[in-house]
């Protein structure tokens, strides 16, 4: 029933409608990035805020919305999605959020669109940033930063509901009837927040340690990829720059009138310019409670415009093109390292500010520590020569072994020490535990087990035969099964006769307690 | 614990006829448009001392939003363009909650005076802590002399506040959560009904413009609105009321 509606009129709707989605994209990643949003009013208008509301155009998200709308209108069977998702360092991911930007066929004819329906829209656009803020997720996306971070992706075409997990909620944003047919906004969102792993799916390792225009093909082209929902301050020189929009971004001016409507003027002129670049502040970075996580793993960011981690129906499989980077107030680069993970982990940043060379980052963090007591030195010095205390006992270089007392135990064994003694004895045994490289005694070695510090001096044994002779005592006499062999009689009868010593006694114990007393 | 029950339709008894916004509608015979209807709708909370002010800030700032526009420019020929609106999200420090309010300072000012007047008369009526804040949106028709500006409602939103006490932190701490998940659903219910798009107010001439919208702030423009509150007793009957003018708004025919 395109006659019932202007050409003028048509193309002013299909205007709106396209405008709204991306605004809706807008708002909806915005308010997941992590970060309160202020935008100031401004009384006069600036022919460049859509909507009568100051929101701004984040240039990557636009590009996505574009890339996923491919120059089409949400229609019937046709809606514009944004899922969010949740994804943790461990490479885990969960769906939490899916907006839908929905038209039904139900059209009002009566309706002006230049006038209510934009209205209208506002309206919804201003909803849509209450309800952004209401949802479960967005608790979660502002505690994102070390243990997980929160993902969007844009798609067109059918809902899929499936990631929600059982019981999802749905919330209306709002609906707005226009001749064509009513939009309508709305967001079904996971309740069962209870960390399902993807592992069942088939996982690549992390991709770390690659330069950063490295590109990865994606096993899944037909899905979209997604993309993290913060990201750093980059002024002027930016180090990932889209094509901040070339095209041309029409312009709403739009005046309204308050005569009858059909005297309604509308004007739209169009114009270039250039978005202004968002400023992002640092993220709260605060663990949520309840979950459990390791520590992050920051990857590698990306240059150039295309995005292409896969992510459906896998979410398991990494996407290895998040940019994770977080930023301090102060600077616009800040570098994490988490030394406890594993090796293959590095953290690079994908500042090209200039502030340092990625390549720089990726080697001083790949050095290994080098473990202690390595001597790589080529000299050896003799045992008698090194003038440290007690260097006999010192860590030897194991790799020059002529000069190695133990392995070549001088022709002396006994010493004056026994602790010498022991050395040599081990010597002698066969270079003792530690063995040195090229040792071609028997592996197995006797040694007599000589406890440090002990001396002879005091008993004629020392310490170790005194525990070894004592660790085995003779069992006691009453326990023995020889005393067992007595007969019960026996001791009967010796009784009487040991009653009767003890009363003979009886004043010498008297006299003992009475000491006691 | 802290309860608080969803938010009810209850018909506001002050303004004639009513009709009842929610499903299933009952049509009261007056058509939409002559600016005799008012919509009433009515949100409770329960909440902390402590937690008052910011939760009626909340509620007041998500249903001004909505009912705010950018400063109208008039031009010749009876057009006008609209100014932008920017917004801030505000973070509660007593619950765990965040809200979305236009940005324009004076209007807060103004919105926080008069919370913090509601909370101070709560905490100085003794009572058991129950009272209820007014946000009422109106029209004004000019009367010939010797008759003043009649004040015409069309909205009314009444958010009824319930007190409790808590004894222990862990008791408080839960109330900080619950209180934010019954905040959200309030906001949802205000979009709910905000979605409907019942009746508004036609667009004002510039001349007629001061009697729909407030004109009066620098950036942002709500439409001519009014707040008023009443410390209640357990019955629900009026203990202390303030802007008598409400009531003889009602009285004057």
């Amino acid at each position: 029933m395109d006659t019932d509606l202007s050409s003028q009129d048509r193309k002013d709707l299909d205007k709106f409608i396209k405008f709204f989605a991306l605004k809706t994209v807008q708002v909806i990643v915005q308010a997941r990035l992590g970060e309160k949003i202020c935008t100031r009013s401004s009384s006069s208008p600036t022919g460049s805020d859509w909507f009568n509301l100051a929101i701004k155009d984040i240039p990557e998200v636009t590009h996505e919305a574009k890339k996923a709308l491919a120059g089409q209108l949400p229609a019937v069977g046709r809606s514009m999605c944004v899922e969010i998702s949740l994804k943790t360092s461990e490479g885990d991911s969960m769906e939490l959020e899916i907006w839908c930007l929905e038209m039904n066929e139900k059209c009002d004819k009566e309706i002006k669109v230049s006038y209510t329906v934009y209205n209208r829209l506002s309206l919804l656009l201003k909803s849509l940033l209450a309800i952004t803020r209401v949802t479960p997720a967005y608790r979660l996306s502002r505690k994102q930063g070390r243990e997980y971070v929160i993902l969007y992706r844009i798609y067109f075409g059918e809902v899929q509901l499936n990631g929600l997990g059982e019981g999802f909620q749905t919330v209306r944003v709002g609906t707005v009837g226009t001749p064509v047919g009513t939009i309508t906004l709305s967001c079904a969102y996971r309740i069962n927040l209870a960390f399902m792993s993807t592992r069942q799916f088939e996982r690549t390792p992390p991709i770390m340690g690659i330069v950063i225009d490295h590109f990865v093909d994606r096993p899944y082209p037909s899905s979209s990829p997604m993309h993290p929902c913060n990201y750093r301050t980059t002024g002027e020189d930016a180090g990932v720059t889209y094509p901040s929009v070339e095209d041309s971004q029409e312009v709403c001016t739009t005046s309204f009138s308050t005569s009858p409507p059909s005297q309604c003027v509308f004007t739209v002129s169009k114009a270039y310019f250039q978005t202004p670049t968002p400023v992002v502040t640092d993220t709260l970075r605060v663990p949520m409670a309840g979950l459990a996580f390791s520590h992050q793993l920051m990857v590698p960011g990306k240059e150039g415009g295309v995005p292409l981690a896969p992510s459906q129906p896998a979410h398991g499989t990494q996407a290895d093109h998040e940019r994770m980077a977080t930023c301090t107030p102060s600077d616009g680069a800040h570098y994490i390292v988490t030394p406890s993970s594993s090796e293959d982990t590095e953290t690079v940043s994908n500042s090209s500010e200039g502030r340092a060379s990625p390549r720089g980052i990726l080697e001083a963090v790949l050095v290994r520590k080098v473990g202690a007591l390595v001597n790589n030195s080529v000299d050896q010095v003799t045992m008698t020569n090194l003038d440290i205390p007690f260097a006999m006992f010192a860590p030897k270089n194991f790799e020059l072994e002529d000069n190695d007392p133990m392995v070549n135990p001088p022709d002396s064994p006994d010493t004056e020490s026994p602790l010498q003694g022991s050395l040599h004895s081990d010597g002698s045994s066969g270079g003792g535990g530690g063995g040195s490289s090229g040792n071609t005694h028997d592996d197995f070695v006797m040694v007599d087990f000589k406890p440090a510090f002990s001396k002879d001096d005091i008993l004629p044994m020392d310490l170790g035969t005194f525990y070894r002779e004592f660790q085995n005592p003779p069992q006691l006499s009453s326990l023995s099964i020889d005393i067992g062999a007595q007969s019960m009689a026996e001791d009967l009868d010796s009784l009487p006769e040991k009653l009767a010593v003890h009363e003979k006694n009886v004043k010498e114990f008297d006299a003992f307690v009475e000491t006691l007393q | 614990m802290v309860e608080s029950s969803g938010s009810s339709l209850q018909v506001s008894g002050w303004f004639r006829p009513k009709r009842a916004s929610q499903p299933p509608a009952r049509l009261v015979g007056a058509a939409r448009g002559r600016g005799m209807n008012c919509r009433a709708e009515v949100l409770e909370v329960s909440v902390e001392g402590r937690q008052v002010e910011e939760a009626l800030l909340a509620v007041l700032h998500t249903v001004l939003l909505h009912r705010s526009t950018g400063k109208f420019h008039y031009k010749k020929e009876g057009t006008y363009s609209i100014g932008t609106v920017g917004t801030q999200d505000i973070d509660c420090d007593f619950i765990d909650f965040t809200y979305v309010r236009v940005s324009s300072e004076e209007l807060d000012r103004a919105l926080r005076k008069v919370v913090g007047e509601f909370k101070d008369a709560l905490r100085n009526s003794g009572g058991d802590g129950l009272g209820q804040m007014s946000l009422e949106f109106y029209q004004k028709k000019k009367s010939r002399w010797p008759f003043s500006d009649e004040c015409i409602p069309w909205e009314v939103w009444t958010v009824k506040v319930h007190v409790v006490a808590l004894a222990t932190e862990q008791e408080r701490q839960i109330c900080r959560e619950k209180v934010g998940e019954k905040l959200c659903e309030k906001v949802i219910n205000i979009v709910e009904v905000m979605n409907r798009h019942e009746y508004l107010p036609k667009m004002p001439t510039q001349s007629e413009v001061d009697n729909v919208f407030d004109t009066g702030l620098r950036d942002v423009q709500p439409y001519l609105y009014k707040i008023s509150f009443q410390i209640t007793d357990a019955l629900g009957t009026s203990v202390t009321t303030t802007m008598r003018r409400l009531i003889k708004d009602t009285l004057a025919l």
